[in-house]
């Protein structure tokens, strides 16, 4: 099988879903001759032209609400908004029109509808182009959250997405997009099912909870705590809403021990609503505090390359906590 | 001066005028009677298209109905039941019964989504419809359908950056779109030269790259002209238009609000003067097309439907509370 970057997931997912059904269509900023700032579209306006790989004005939530339209008349659109952080302009869209039709018109309307962006820091992104923006959506019924940390659930999870009869927001870890390999088997590509977390590595002593780039650190960490004799299970989320209670459940009845890890400020975020499903329904199972690593309050990434550092949680930093948790 | 039935709209039969005009009274009969709904408490909510039937009328004439598209707002009445949505519907709606078919008893009053009739639901907050008539657009436009897309909006609401957004996008592309603005001199309360520098709407167009025209929204020919005409457009593949049409609300905003606090009564008597349904009504006669007898049974037609609509919705169910919990998802659709 041959090995490809997540970014490559990406592309391989679109042109599959661009060339299996005509109604699928690419728009954003700079998606078309320039294949989007970070070649997520690359080819792809070569091979499908201007008529369905479209270079949208400067405006992100035009870019949406014409989406939600499309998605209506039957078209399945693909909205790509260049960084997560200047997806707020289309809030409104997302949020009042996407999130709401299907509730407000008792299902004579859906919105089949994919919202990309690449998010989260580590790259010298400074405050907006860093930001992790993923928890203001879990908060929204109506909506869907997917969030890859491989190659292979990039491709399978984003080809589900465009297949879903649902408002999909998938947020990409950027600083993985060409960092993270793996083996994605040629041709047309399998689908990964929304909605399904995976046991990404077994292990006794505690479960880490996590998703997208710290997925990939937390698998690293296991592997330094293993060294001295720590057994850590990684649960990777894939999708945040719907979330997939049970495997989490299943995990901490075996582990007792539960470390949450996300990027996004701690406050509010979603790692404050798994500790709240477990302390709700996993009580008993629990040995230790549940524990959580995430990015400080601050309002987002410094660009200096010691802040940033201080801001984001890494392998260094989860081994730490992981040890912490693993001696209670 | 008036418009003659001859001048305009040569498209017209008379049959046309006729259930135009009917569809006007039965906009207006309805809207009457939910303010006194609203004010014996029998309804939670109204808020009325008194005064902009005309301009409502007109446009949904110079649609192909159930072929083209429609992205409305919230004034919307008289436009809607011109596509077909019947006055017992819109009873449901108002009473948040069972079987109102924009929401199930979900959304406000007025809120109007009729998928039969290719009327697109919408929300509240304004402008957030513009770009979908114009994604529509887009759809029309790359599947090569023989359609149109038609949204509206007042006037204030096209202070919005979501509007302007919207029109862009449709100039860039020359999409067949149709952006009718029911401009009624008042966002609320708030009159036009303080939401705009400019003298009409229409004029915003030239800086977005489109042609914009402003018409006399009270005459019903003037608008059905206009409309007509950007549809042909659209259907030309020549992109979009502005339509302006010029209107006054008779009316508060809504049941909630008190307009003597913004305007005065003489300003409101004198636009009364000018009420588009007694407009095209005197039009009709001194055509012909109607005689003074036939005026008075429609009316007396159109009170007893409205009577007959508000018995038939007050008897109706509410929604089972178990239904609130859906359809959030498409997957639950089938439980709705």
């Amino acid at each position: 099988m041959p090995e490809i970057t997540l970014i490559e997931g990406l592309r391989q997912a679109m042109d599959e879903e661009l060339a299996r059904d005509e109604r699928v269509f690419i728009v954003g900023e700079d998606v078309g001759p320039r294949g989007g700032v970070f070649r997520a579209t690359q080819g792809l306006f070569e091979k499908y032209g201007a008529g369905r790989v479209i270079d949208s004005p400067l405006a992100e939530l035009s870019i949406v609400g014409v989406g939600i339209g499309a998605a209506l008349y039957g078209m399945r659109p693909i909205c790509e908004i260049q960084f997560a952080d200047f997806i707020y302009p289309a809030l409104n869209q997302i949020i009042n029109e996407a999130a709401k039709i299907c509730y407000r018109s008792a299902g004579e309307w859906t919105v089949p509808m994919v919202i990309r962006a690449p998010y989260g820091g580590g790259i010298g992104g400074g405050l907006y182009h860093s930001q992790s923006v993923e928890t203001l959506f879990c908060h929204v019924p109506g909506l869907k959250v997917v969030i890859p940390s491989t190659p292979y659930d990039a491709k399978g999870l984003l080809k589900s997405a465009v297949r879903d009869p649902n408002p999909v927001l998938v947020f990409e870890p950027k600083k993985g997009y060409r960092l993270i390999k793996g083996e994605v088997p040629e041709g047309e590509g399998e689908l990964v099912p929304l909605g399904q977390a995976r046991i990404t590595r077994q292990g006794s002593d505690l479960s880490v909870i996590a998703y997208g780039m710290m997925h990939y650190y937390c698998l690293q960490a296991a592997e330094a705590v293993a060294r001295d004799g720590i057994e850590v299970e990684v649960v990777d989320l894939r999708t945040l809403k719907p979330l997939d209670k049970q495997a989490i459940l299943s995990s901490i009845k075996k582990t007792g021990k539960v470390l949450i890890v996300h990027e996004d400020n701690l406050t509010g975020g979603f790692g404050a609503e798994i500790a709240a499903i477990l302390a709700d329904e996993a009580f008993t199972d629990l040995d230790a505090p549940i524990r959580r690593l995430a990015g400080p309050d601050v309002p987002a990434v410094p660009y200096s390359h010691p802040l940033q550092s201080w801001f984001m949680p890494d392998a260094e930093k989860i081994a730490a906590a992981m040890r912490d948790l693993a001696a209670y | 001066m008036a418009t003659t039935v001859e001048e305009h709209s040569t498209s017209l039969r008379k049959d046309d005028l006729i259930e135009m005009y009917w569809t006007m009274l039965l906009a207006r009969r309805l809207d009457e009677r939910a303010w006194v709904l609203h004010r014996q408490g029998r309804i939670a909510f109204h808020i009325s298209g008194i005064g902009h039937e005309a301009a409502q009328v007109g446009a949904a004439f110079a649609l192909r109905r159930g072929v083209d598209w429609v992205v409305p707002y919230y004034r919307d009445l008289a436009m809607i039941l011109s596509l077909g949505l019947t006055p017992r519907e819109f009873a449901l709606s108002i009473m948040g019964k069972k079987g109102d078919p924009s929401s199930g008893g979900r959304q406000m009053p007025s809120h109007w989504s009729l998928r039969r009739a290719n009327v697109v639901s919408h929300s509240a907050p304004v402008a957030t419809q513009t770009t979908h008539a114009v994604g529509i657009a887009l759809g029309i436009k790359m599947t090569g359908d023989d359609a149109v897309a038609i949204t509206s909006i007042g006037e204030g609401s096209t202070a919005q950056g979501e509007w302007y957004e919207g029109v862009n996008w449709a100039a860039i592309h020359h999409l067949p779109v149709i952006f009718l603005v029911e401009n009624n001199m008042y966002a609320i309360s708030v009159r036009q030269e303080q939401q705009m520098a400019v003298r009409h709407v229409a004029d915003k167009a030239a800086g977005l790259g489109l042609p914009g025209v402003s018409v006399d929204g009270m005459d019903i020919l003037k608008v059905h002209e206009a409309v007509s005409e950007a549809a042909s457009r659209a259907r030309a593949g020549e992109g979009p238009t502005l339509v302006e049409a010029k209107v006054y609300r008779l009316t508060p905003h809504s049941s909630d609000d008190d307009d003597r606090s913004y305007r005065s009564r003489e300003e409101v008597a004198e636009w009364r003067a000018r009420d588009p349904l007694d407009r095209f009504a005197a039009q009709l006669l001194d055509q012909r097309h109607l005689a003074p007898e036939a005026v008075a049974e429609m009316d007396a037609r159109a009170r007893q439907e409205v009577d007959e609509a508000i018995q038939f919705a007050e008897s109706a169910l509410y929604p089972e509370v178990s239904e609130g919990a859906y359809p959030v998802y498409a997957e639950d659709i089938p439980h709705a």
